[in-house]
């Protein structure tokens, strides 16, 4: 499958400060790519500089196939892009506004109609075609912007906290949108939300301090949790210290922990070496010493741990890791 | 539709969804009327021409046309449109030249509205109106001139009022530059040559001669390369500014 996205090596400075550091980035159709870091961490200006708004220091961006320093009109033109903040011209309505961009997309006739219905519908904007954008709340600000992006049917569609600023069951409406739109597409997503990158992207990139920290799927990203393939069980408070005691000696544990106490139990995390799956060892260990378990299960990892520890620790390594 | 129409048609509707479009354009109609009659001496000339009334543009468009372009590009850059429109596929060059021509349009508009006055010194006398037809050239030109300037300064800030301040200085001393004041700041220390320059800067000399009919080539050339000037640094400044 082509490369829909290709950012090679990609360099932005602002006087002393390097914003971005050297990112390289491959996108297929149908991948959805989540960008995480923290707040500066340059996602936002990667972003811009892939979407043509603001030009590399060096490096290259290619978008299906067009080079966004030399042909931006061709590459703008496949491209879909929803930037921080949802801005829209306000005193327009979303009526006036999504045909201004359905005519500078270069949309006609019934075919313009139809996008327009069509979108109009998938985002739920009916109720306030004919209110100009300011008096809008933020929620119906991000769906306005959202709506415009997605417009052209676009082959490439990036969008900049694309649910921030909405309630839970609107974040689950663009998620599923994002999911239903995603294996014609080649999508970017920068988001601060940990679990938003479970829910919709196929592939997970960390970045901070200009720098790409980690790029893989997101099971690779929980994997490189401490809690990968920990096993976390409620046992009563009698027979707690037993209990943990005879966990430690497993042989592929590294740590119980004690994350949580109520009045007549208490709730434990085991942690393997390696992140080995040690859950027939506990369950076995259970059931040699009689011990009954209250509730057992595996956590897959901790997301916004491996996040901590990338974008706090790693980054003075300045290595990228790919897996 | 090509994209410099639809920018045309997004920017030029925008004007008359705020109140902007009519507060100017009666405020413009006012000052107009003030200064053809009372300072002008409409009337009291006896003349049947609109020199009272093109005599002051240049200075009423020092005043209103900032007030018209200090919002065309700080207010995309502020409000962060700048990032939607410059990510759209548009040129700079479709983008400059679209705003500019809606807001010229819409001065065009403002100005046609004084047609009263034309059929006042009809109905008063026999004014030659080819005179006047050239004194409203010459002011749309001049106008043009004023705004290229304007959108440019806006470009450079996100701020509307420093935005204004700024025009009106530099329409300010491109209407006085003609002037000793300005001229006799300059001769103290550089050559006639750039001196003469200077004073061909002036949007008075050049108004002035094509108001009274005299529609000389070298006038026009002097409004367009001046539009073309501005309109060319208006897009360095948005290249330069819109990462910041």
């Amino acid at each position: 499958m082509e490369n829909l996205i290709e950012v090679s090596d990609l360099h932005k400075s602002f006087g002393q400060l390097k914003a971005v550091d050297g990112v390289s980035l491959q996108i297929k159709r149908g991948e959805v790519l989540g960008f995480l870091g923290p707040n500066g961490a340059g996602k936002s200006t990667t972003m811009k500089m892939i979407t043509g708004f603001i030009a590399p220091s060096s490096g290259s961006v290619r978008v299906c196939g067009h080079d966004v320093a030399s042909a931006p009109i061709a590459a703008k033109t496949c491209i879909g892009y929803l930037p921080e903040g949802a801005p829209a011209y306000g005193e327009m309505t979303p009526a006036a506004f999504l045909d201004f961009i359905a005519d500078i997309r270069g949309l006609a006739g019934a075919r313009k109609e139809a996008r327009i219905r069509e979108v109009v519908a998938k985002i739920h904007l009916d109720a306030v075609m004919t209110q100009t954008i300011e008096t809008l709340s933020k929620g119906f600000k991000r769906r306005v912007g959202l709506a415009q992006a997605i417009l052209h049917d676009p082959e490439v569609l990036i969008l900049d906290e694309p649910t921030d600023g909405l309630d839970p069951n609107q974040k689950h409406e663009v998620r599923s949108l994002i999911g239903e739109m995603a294996p014609h597409k080649a999508i970017i997503i920068s988001t601060h939300i940990l679990e938003e990158v479970h829910a919709v992207c196929t592939r997970a990139a960390i970045i901070a301090r200009g720098r790409l920290l980690f790029a893989g799927t997101p099971a690779e990203l929980e994997s490189r949790s401490r809690y990968h393939n920990a096993v976390t069980l409620t046992v009563a408070n009698a027979i707690t210290d037993a209990v943990t005691a005879a966990l430690r000696a497993l042989p592929d544990v590294t740590a119980v922990e004690t994350r949580a106490s109520g009045a007549n139990q208490q709730r434990l995390t085991v942690t393997p070496r390696d992140g080995v799956s040690i859950l027939e060892q506990v369950q076995r260990a259970g059931r040699d010493g009689g011990w009954p378990f209250d509730q057992l299960f595996v956590e897959s990892g901790h997301l916004d741990e491996v996040f901590r520890t990338i974008t706090t620790t790693a980054g003075s390594a300045g290595e990228v890791t790919r897996t | 539709m090509s994209r410099i129409q639809t920018l045309f048609k997004r920017e030029f509707r925008g004007y008359f969804a705020t109140p902007v479009a009519y507060v100017f354009i009666v405020i413009f109609l006012f000052l107009t009327g003030i200064f053809t009659f009372y300072v002008g001496g409409f009337y009291e000339r006896s003349q049947a021409d609109l020199e009272p009334f093109f005599r002051y543009h240049p200075w009423l468009y020092m005043l209103l046309i900032p007030a018209i372009s200090m919002r065309l590009w700080s207010e995309e850059r502020k409000s962060g449109t700048l990032e939607l429109l410059m990510t759209l596929p548009v040129s700079l060059f479709e983008a400059v030249v679209g705003k500019f021509l809606a807001a010229w349009a819409f001065t065009a508009i403002a100005l046609a509205l004084t047609f009263p006055l034309w059929l006042t010194v009809n109905y008063l006398g026999n004014p030659d109106n080819t005179v006047i037809a050239a004194g409203y050239l010459g002011s749309l030109l001049m106008a043009g001139g004023f705004l290229a300037i304007g959108s440019c300064i806006s470009a450079l800030t996100k701020n509307q009022v420093i935005a204004f301040v700024i025009s009106f200085v530099i329409c300010f001393a491109f209407n006085l530059s003609g002037f000793p004041l300005v001229l006799d700041f300059f001769r103290g220390w550089a050559p006639q040559a750039i001196v003469d320059v200077i004073g061909s800067f002036s949007f008075l000399t050049h108004f002035n001669s094509i108001q009274k009919g005299v529609i000389d080539l070298r006038d026009l050339i002097y409004f367009a390369t001046l539009i073309a000037f501005w309109l060319y640094a208006n897009m360095l400044a948005i290249d330069a500014k819109k990462s910041s």
